[in-house]
């Protein structure tokens, strides 16, 4: 992960002054330019050649965000499944789903949909086998080895635990999405009234998220 | 101003679209023809970053509300201006209260309209293209009214108009690299991939073309990685999907081929039962 991240902000130095693109993922790197190129293959050992070669490990600046959610059974559609299959009070396994920091590895999939590491092992449950097709926006699940946040409405095949009052993805702000990879996240648990309130703050723009800075 | 009289089949505001946002699992988006695009902008002296409406294979019924100049290119839908047909790859002046009406496909599927400056459609993370949970709309609407600029040309009368390539719309060759998981294939496969003759099926769209042929694997899936349009997906049943425009950013499908950015633009003239071929460009 720091592997990543560090070789990215190298080639963003090595590309800060032209038209491209850097985009990160769990193990891979992908690189858009706006211009063609000559000869791909040159271009790709280049940049080979630069890995191999030691690259600065900055020090970069990550977040840790404090995410609200709430697991009333309103919202919890497979908490009570995934309590009695884990053989574990509901209780427990929100305080488990709290206790871990979580790392964003990259956003993808959706606009705003966060890749978490990090999901504690007693918490690992298979994807349901047929998908949801109208799974409010906002809603936390956990699928497979990976929990996260679904930014909107739409359809979904992991075990729903709650719900976020807090908007992942505003596409009309300049930076549409708070988190970056590299940034860390940790939920904590909210009322049903809590929740509302937040989601109504939000609305009108003046939610602001608790963060702070980490050094990694 | 332009009103919309008609949507036609699937029309949308679209331009170069929003890379730079790829970091936050945002679409790439922008028109999926951009050799035509460029071509109908470039023709009015636009920049080739302008704005300009996509129609896919049934145009759309249009009303002029200030004076302009237009330009089309890409799949010919026989447009006419009040009635009269009127030539593509060539400017064309309209005056308020024109009608600008488009039929079925005859050559292509994609046409692009352009106007003088640029349909001026609300700009969202630096683009205005319209795309599925990113833009509030997907597709354009019945009445709705899409701002351009005015302009009153100087002179009209232009009758010079560029010759279009045909084997853009004729060509069933599409030029591919090895995509990052392509020796994770056999010989064999390898064989089949690069010397058989596809056709497309008719889950095509602006996310992604599948193909009708199966290419039997028992390639593992990958860790989710970054994808982009002209990706080359291979699933565990042997479907292969070639990402398009809209595709999402990550995937975990081995990527076994990775289009050039020109064969892009000519899948995109291409629909359900067409044939293509993939034609590898060799590593030097």
């Amino acid at each position: 992960m720091n592997d990543v991240l560090n070789f990215k902000k190298a080639l963003q130095n090595k590309y800060a002054k032209q038209k491209v693109y850097i985009n990160s993922a769990y193990c891979s790197i992908l690189i858009s330019y706006d211009t063609t190129i000559n000869n791909i293959y040159d271009r790709i050992s280049d940049i080979k050649r630069q890995y191999s070669k030691e690259f600065g490990h900055d020090k970069s600046t990550y977040n840790l965000w404090r995410i609200p959610v709430c697991y009333d059974d309103y919202f919890a559609l497979d908490l009570d499944e995934l309590s009695e299959v884990k053989k574990c009070d509901k209780s427990e396994i929100i305080r488990r789903h709290c206790e871990a920091v979580y790392t964003v590895y990259f956003i993808g999939f959706l606009p705003g949909f966060l890749y978490l590491g990090g999901l504690h092992k007693n918490l690992h449950m298979p994807r349901k086998a047929k998908p949801r097709l109208n799974l409010l926006g906002g809603a936390v699940g956990i699928g497979g080895q990976q929990t996260g946040i679904y930014p909107h409405d739409g359809p979904g095949g992991w075990n729903i635990i709650g719900n976020s009052p807090v908007d992942l993805f505003k596409a009309d702000q300049d930076k549409p999405c708070f988190a970056k990879a590299g940034d860390r996240v940790q939920f904590y648990k909210v009322t049903l009234e809590e929740h509302q309130k937040i989601k109504a703050l939000e609305a009108t723009g003046f939610y602001k998220l608790e963060s702070e800075v980490i050094d990694d | 101003m332009i009103k919309v009289l008609k949507t036609g089949l699937y029309s949308s505001i679209q331009d170069l679209g929003r890379p730079e946002f790829q970091i936050y699992g945002v679409p790439v988006s922008g028109v999926m023809d951009a050799y035509s695009a460029k071509m109908a902008n470039i023709l009015l002296g636009n920049n080739a970053t302008d704005a300009v409406l996509e129609m896919t294979m049934t145009g759309a019924v249009l009303q002029f509300k200030a004076n302009t100049l237009l330009s089309i290119s890409g799949a010919n839908l026989n447009p006419k201006l009040n009635d009269s047909a009127i030539r593509m790859h060539t400017v064309i002046s309209a005056n308020t209260d024109d009608i600008l009406t488009f039929g079925q496909t005859t050559k292509g599927l994609r046409s692009y309209l352009a106007v003088a400056g640029g349909f001026q459609t609300k700009v969202i993370m630096g683009s205005r293209s319209m795309c599925r949970s990113v833009t509030a709309q997907t597709t354009l609407k019945l009445n709705d009214e899409l701002k351009i600029v005015e302009y009153n040309p100087y002179e009209t009368g232009k009758n010079a108009s560029v010759k279009f390539n045909n084997d853009h719309f004729e060509s069933s060759r599409i030029d591919v690299f090895e995509g990052p998981e392509f020796d994770a294939l056999n010989h064999d496969q390898k064989e089949k991939l690069l010397n058989s003759e596809f056709s497309i099926s008719k889950e095509n769209n602006r996310m992604a073309y599948q193909l009708e042929q199966v290419l039997e694997n028992k390639l593992e899936p990958i860790i989710t990685s970054s994808v982009l349009p002209g990706t080359v997906q291979l699933t565990p049943s042997g479907k292969l999907i070639i990402l398009m425009r809209d595709a999402q950013t990550t995937g975990g499908y081995p990527r076994i081929l990775q289009l050039k950015e020109t064969a892009l633009n000519v899948l995109s003239q291409k629909y359900t039962g067409d044939n293509l071929k993939f034609n590898l460009i060799p590593y030097q």
